[in-house]
């Protein structure tokens, strides 16, 4: 079976397993909603809020993400299912892949859900001029992290403390994500008086995160799940 | 002359080790198409190493070793779509249903619906269960699942370790006529276990593992 084949089966099997068990749904997305009304308490000044804002939508991302990965790979060890898949001589590509996707969607549903938080909590304005820039960035910054975070799940799954292990491996990578995400936002919402052509040079450093850690993790997945 | 068919699984002084104890300690093995091997022996002697090695999922460090044609001393992920594991672990996932899990594990090898049909008939599965989420499972229903998912992958060899764990009598029966059927149309099974009542009547032949090496064989 090829590569993408696999891959959709996987995506697929994933998505099935959070339908059957709405996790994301029920825990994660309170969760993210909980860190963005605990942001607004913490700082508490409405001009405040609504300058850091898209930094800190893409924080609560990145939090969240945690979470999810661990559950992703959670389903897949806790039964032996990634032996088996492996046994199965089922493409490592493939299964990273499928992961990637069924992770984006996941982590699509939950960026525009604190999105419209921000909005709501923080006054962040959408613009119209801005919507183009908005959509591209967080295309690809999920796109990045749903690889880097099924990259580093996948690293982190058969290790002793993968709870506190995958954190500390993680986060400290995708700072290039948060960086450039949170700047590309300003410019799409016009903060502080920030421009849409201010943002595209941040989505060059969106695109090339996302397009090293997808080959990479592609080739790579296979060793990194193997013993 | 007709041509000699070459053995399923050629084992020849074989080592490895899990950490850095030996768990295979120069192990011998050949077993032919179509037999039913049992593998018996004390805890800890090597069994499921040397189910997991034929299953390509640990590296040979020393001796020679061929599974279904393919060398694992030179590239022992070749082998591994062609065998089916069922280890201690089931390798469902717990939130699909039954029938979810033997879609998708049959998905993997490209298995038809009818195929799929077949697999939770076989294990007694096809009832109100098929849609039951495997985490309300007993420990035998799962139990059944798992298998019923290695028939969907129509696997050449078999590697089950103590596959009768938690079946009651009717599950333990399904999987005897599995068994016997998979290796009536051509495939071989190796189990690993201690019922050796139960699984020494299905045996066509039983070998010991002791110290990590195979010894002595019994008919």
């Amino acid at each position: 079976m090829n590569t993408w084949r696999i891959a959709r089966l996987v995506a697929a099997k994933d998505l099935r397993v959070e339908w059957r068990s709405r996790v994301v749904v029920n825990q994660v997305l309170p969760f993210a909603a909980l860190v963005m009304v605990m942001f607004a308490f913490a700082l508490d000044n409405d001009q405040v809020l609504t300058r850091v804002a898209p930094g800190l939508v893409w924080l609560a991302t990145m939090f969240s993400l945690l979470v999810i990965v661990q559950r992703a790979f959670a389903v897949e060890t806790a039964d032996g299912a990634l032996d088996a898949l492996q046994v199965a001589g089922v493409r490592p590509g493939g299964i990273f892949l499928g992961k990637a996707m069924a992770l984006a969607a996941q982590l699509a549903v939950l960026e525009l859900v604190l999105l419209g938080a921000a909005v709501v909590l923080y006054k962040a304005e959408v613009v119209a001029s801005g919507i183009v820039l908005l959509v591209t960035t967080y295309v690809a910054a999920t796109t990045g992290l749903a690889f880097v975070g099924t990259l580093y799940g996948g690293l982190a799954a058969g290790a002793k403390g993968r709870e506190t292990l995958l954190p500390l491996l993680m986060l400290p990578v995708v700072a290039p994500v948060l960086i450039g995400a949170t700047r590309a936002t300003e410019a799409a919402l016009g903060t502080e008086n920030a421009t849409p052509s201010d943002g595209w040079p941040w989505i060059g450093l969106l695109t090339l995160f996302a397009v090293v850690f997808g080959v990479g993790g592609a080739l790579a997945f296979g060793s990194l799940i193997d013993e | 002359m007709e041509p000699v068919e070459q053995p399923v699984v050629a084992l020849v002084d074989v080592v490895a080790v899990l950490g850095s104890f030996p768990a295979l300690a120069g192990a011998s093995l050949v077993v032919h198409r179509g037999e039913i091997l049992l593998l018996r022996g004390p805890n800890g002697a090597g069994k499921t190493t040397l189910l997991r090695l034929c299953a390509g999922l640990l590296p040979v460090e020393r001796g020679t070793a061929t599974v279904l044609g393919c060398d694992l001393v030179a590239d022992r992920t070749a082998v591994r779509n062609r065998v089916g594991l069922l280890g201690h672990s089931n390798g469902l996932y717990a939130d699909l249903t039954v029938a979810d899990n033997v879609r998708f594990w049959g998905a993997t090898v490209g298995a038809t619906q009818a195929e799929i049909a077949d697999s939770l008939t076989r294990m007694g599965l096809s009832n109100r269960l098929a849609d039951v989420q495997v985490a309300r499972l007993s420990a035998g229903q799962r139990r059944r699942t798992a298998l019923a998912c290695l028939v969907a992958r129509r696997a050449e060899l078999w590697l089950l370790d103590e596959p009768h764990a938690g079946l009651d009598a009717m599950g333990r029966d399904d999987l005897d006529v599995t068994l016997r059927a998979a290796t009536a149309a051509g495939a071989t099974v190796i189990v690993a276990s201690h019922e050796l009542e139960r699984a020494g009547a299905l045996a066509t032949r039983v070998v010991e593992v002791v110290g990590g090496q195979v010894r002595g064989v019994a008919s």
